[in-house]
């Protein structure tokens, strides 16, 4: 008579929360280098740009250039580290093979998307909580309606992290990774507004920066400090939305067939 | 054997491109069972665990763990399987029992450090609970493999080369707790390329060549179906050995086949009739290298 083995009692949503708990720890572990070494580049960002430019340029009116500067340095920081999140996550387990861990149990694709994504979101809130808080001591920033900044900043980093997802499962080396990073996330950020308001660029380049939508990340998520912003902040929030669910349902859609990853 | 098989896969298929990977196998491993499967490098052995485990997708075919579809019912399937990959990988971020924590997690168990600490106990690793998995060595990290695999008490654990690079002591030690684990009740689905490993372990054995099984039986049976027993005489004259249909090898010694112990009498009674000169006598037992080796030159 075979003997039976006695299991223990599971439950699917504690998978979840140890993955969300494990990614978080992955980074937290190691935050001299995943929080405050972005934090400490966009202080220097601010610092230069700021010394440069503040006597000389002002947005919206009366708005000094240090100070419009701030939200911008924040999002970006924010969407390049939810990005550097979940990415390099991927592609350090694909690589070293101890993926093999979270493929085994019995955690859905949609659990994994929505873990990596969290944690992503959080990494990316970390640093840009730490951007801002570095700034104050130099620049007095107002927080007109911290709801719409808090929106666009989850909304951006589920964006960025969803991405991060889909190109961690999508490359295979490391350089493949940093060409994901340094040709696509870098420009498309460095070109939507975080150093500039559209209105001070030719048109032509205003119509081009529409179609970025990394520049409705950043000018809605502005408008939640100065109230003011280069576009109604209702159509960066349907478009920065939008552009989270097409690319979530991406994300979902490679990983419901284990592209990359079950094969 | 229990009704419901610990393992079962009918038919799968899978293939790489136009590598076919797995075409058509189907067996059935019953629960309590210590099973092993063996074929040389790109039989298939590593594709059929991957299918099996959720790790790759069947082109075609059905698997089954403990009744549990691996695809249409994973969750339940996934609970009752423990994979030890054949590959030392782990996650450098963490300690022993970080990782192990983390794996019960992801199993959906909260609470699970008593039985944590009797796996590390059973597996030497007590005193090494807290250390990063970098520290340690090689046959530790195999050993955290293990316990990585169990935290969720699955009751079908495979293991894909488990002994793969480990020392004589630490192999010896794995044979005993897997050996152990066997007679608590799991099933074992062993891969390995040490053939005296299975054939000390195994109740029953299926040889893969080329993505198809080739055998399948009870150890005891493919012994004695595959492989005769040998007896080897050291001669001073091995050509008159040879003209009695033995195999001359080096040092002058020749070798018989046999089938039972009632024909080596006879057979010595022979090669001494022959007056080839007896200096030394072997009796060699079947092994499953010999049957291993007879199968896949069969097929």
């Amino acid at each position: 008579m075979t003997k039976r083995v006695v299991r223990p009692v599971t439950s699917s949503w504690v998978g979840f929360r140890t993955l969300l708990y494990k990614e978080v720890l992955r980074f937290w572990k190691v935050a001299f280098q995943t929080v405050m070494a972005p934090v400490l580049t966009a202080l220097l960002f601010l610092l230069i740009f700021s010394h440069v430019l503040d006597r000389h340029v002002t947005v919206y009116g009366d708005i000094g250039y240090t100070t419009f500067l701030v939200p911008g340095l924040v999002m970006m920081s924010l969407l390049q580290n939810a990005f550097a999140n979940s990415s390099s996550s991927l592609i350090q387990s694909k690589i070293t093979g101890n993926i093999i861990f979270v493929l085994l149990p019995p955690i859905s694709y949609r659990q994994f998307y929505t873990a990596y994504v969290t944690a992503s979101i959080i990494r990316g809130l970390c640093v840009g909580a730490g951007v801002l808080l570095v700034s104050l001591p130099f620049v007095e920033v107002p927080l007109a309606h911290p709801e719409w900044a808090l929106a666009f900043a989850v909304l951006g980093g589920g964006m960025l992290g969803s991405m991060g997802v889909i190109a961690g499962i999508w490359a295979e080396k490391f350089d493949q990774l940093a060409a994901f990073q340094n040709f696509l996330i870098m420009p498309l950020t460095m070109l939507s507004g975080v150093f500039y308001s559209i209105h001070s660029l030719p048109q032509v380049w205003q119509d081009v920066s529409h179609a970025n939508p990394f520049f409705f990340m950043i000018d809605g998520f502005r408008y939640g400090f100065f109230g003011q912003s280069d576009v109604s902040p209702w159509l960066s929030l349907a478009v920065v939305t939008a552009g989270f669910v097409m690319l979530a349902a991406l994300t979902l859609a490679m990983l419901a067939r284990g592209y990359k990853l079950r094969n | 054997m229990s009704a419901v098989p610990a393992i079962r896969i009918e038919a799968v298929c899978k293939s790489f491109g136009s590598l076919k990977a797995l075409a058509g196998v189907s067996l059935e491993i019953g629960q309590g069972e210590f099973f092993g499967l063996l074929g040389p490098n790109g039989a298939g052995k590593t594709t059929l665990i991957s299918a099996l485990a959720g790790l790759a997708r069947a082109d075609s075919g059905l698997i089954e763990v403990m009744g549990h579809d691996v695809v249409a019912d994973y969750r339940n399937a996934r609970l009752q399987l423990g994979v030890v990959p054949q590959e030392l990988v782990f996650d450098p971020f963490f300690s022993v029992r970080e990782l192990l924590r983390i794996q019960s997690g992801y199993f959906g168990i909260s609470a699970n450090d008593d039985w944590i600490d009797e796996i590390l106990a059973s597996l030497d690793l007590l005193g090494k609970a807290d250390a990063n998995m970098r520290s340690l060595s090689g046959g530790m990290k195999r050993r955290v493999l293990v316990a990585q695999a169990l935290v969720h008490r699955p009751p079908v654990i495979v293991l894909d080369e488990p002994t793969a690079g480990v020392d004589v002591e630490l192999r010896q030690g794995l044979w005993q707790f897997i050996r152990k684990l066997n007679q608590d009740g799991h099933t074992i689905l062993l891969t390995t390329h040490y053939l005296e490993e299975a054939e000390a372990l195994c109740g029953r054995i299926a040889m893969l060549k080329a993505g198809r099984i080739v055998a399948l039986d009870t150890t005891q049976a493919l012994l004695e179906q595959f492989a005769a027993h040998d007896l080897r005489v050291r001669v001073a004259r091995p050509e008159v050995a040879r003209a009695l249909g033995g195999t001359v090898q080096a040092g002058g010694w020749v070798s018989f086949g046999f089938d039972t112990y009632a024909d080596v009498e006879p057979l010595l009674a022979r090669v001494r009739a022959a007056d080839s000169g007896i200096e030394e006598i072997q009796l060699g037992e079947p092994d499953l290298e010999r049957v291993f080796l007879e199968v896949m030159r069969r097929d």
